[in-house]
């Protein structure tokens, strides 16, 4: 009853407006989440380019991918470390000391 | 050396020939060349909103395919002479005319006309992709809804992917009251999910059923609301910059009732 009455006020608790923009958000992150595999592929590149600035990394077992459920999109990547690069891991000493 | 304007949307029934025919229209009432060309090959109903159906004899795929020459297949409209129809083909489908025949047809246009608007089909497959092959601009027709935008926001990126940048938004079939109680999505709701430049809002209007009927577009009715969201919106395609419509509902008995008892 309240609902019906503050509805009839107009108040914005009742309103069918957020569901929808929610909705759409929702279904939104799906649908443009399915980029192609060649944009996919530039984005492994500068990922694998960017880590490689900090750590040496095995690139042939690297995993890379977007998983999609019901509720959100993920960028999962599984990036084995090699080794930590010498000159970066001092920097980070200096940087905590 | 005309342009070829697009008017497109994903979903279907949301508005995008009746918007091709007033836009049409709008701009040959203003003193431009304008032709309008159906592309909805198999479902083609411009023809019947500017109340041509009667004078079809060549049809766009007669024109692509060289059974007839242009000008043989162009229809002068009723009211304006400076307003031409290629109407679709009745009888054959989207795959009797392919992107490359259209880019040649457009040029062809340009070269006679101001502007030339293509009415695209519902979808996403050969009959969008005709449509969009010539084109130099795209407007996308939306309503406030959600599968509509849903829609709208798939064809904004394989427009931009087919190089039609900046495609402009016409927001179709908005009722200012419904938005007023929160019930329907409004104008900055649907910018902000799909961050394109809005050229116009069209409000919901029963003259369009009543123009639609007599295959008299609506943009030739002062006394439409809808009719002059789309002389607006023909005002901003010639590069004119023109404020939105007040579409505020008037203030009723619920608001100064709320005010009362200081609800709002």
């Amino acid at each position: 009853m309240l609902e019906f009455i503050s509805r009839m006020l107009g108040r914005e608790s009742a309103s069918s407006k957020s569901v929808a923009k929610e909705r759409l958000r929702l279904v939104l992150v799906h649908d443009r989440a399915s980029i192609s595999p060649a944009m996919l592929n530039k984005l492994r590149e500068d990922l694998v380019k960017v880590i490689s600035n900090y750590m040496e990394i095995d690139e042939a077992a690297l995993e890379f991918n977007l998983c999609q459920d019901d509720r959100e999109v993920a960028l999962v990547a599984n990036i084995p470390v090699v080794k930590m690069k010498r000159d970066y891991s001092a920097k980070g000493q200096e940087l905590n000391s | 050396m005309g342009e070829v304007i697009v008017v497109t949307s994903g979903k279907g029934g949301v508005g995008k020939t009746t918007t091709s025919a007033n836009i049409g229209t709008g701009l040959a009432n203003n003193g431009h060349k304008v032709v309008l060309v159906d592309t909805d090959i198999g479902l083609r109903n411009l023809d019947v909103v500017l109340g041509l159906e009667n004078r079809i004899v060549y049809d766009l795929v007669d024109v692509t395919s060289g059974n007839c020459r242009l000008k043989q297949a162009l229809i002068k409209d009723k009211r304006f002479t400076n307003l031409f129809l290629l109407p679709a083909a009745q009888t054959k489908d989207k795959t009797a005319v392919n992107p490359e025949q259209m880019r040649t047809l457009c040029q062809e246009l340009k070269a006679e006309f101001d502007y030339a608007i293509i009415d695209c089909p519902a979808g996403i497959e050969q009959g969008f992709r005709n449509a969009i092959a010539g084109a130099d601009r795209a407007v996308v027709v939306c309503t406030p809804e959600v599968s509509a935008v849903r829609d709208a926001d798939r064809i904004i990126g394989l427009l931009e992917a087919s190089e039609l940048r900046n495609p402009k938004l016409i927001i179709n079939r908005l009722r200012p009251a419904m938005v007023k109680r929160g019930d329907m999505m409004d104008i900055s709701d649907i910018l902000d999910i799909l961050a394109i430049e809005l050229i116009g809002v069209v409000p919901e209007d029963e003259s369009i059923v009543v123009s639609t009927n007599r295959g008299e577009p609506a943009v030739m009715d002062l006394g439409s609301q809808a009719g002059e969201a789309y002389r607006r919106i023909t005002k901003r395609i010639q590069g004119e910059e023109v404020p939105l419509m007040n579409l505020e509902v008037p203030k009723g008995l619920m608001d100064r009732l709320k005010k009362l008892i200081g609800l709002s």
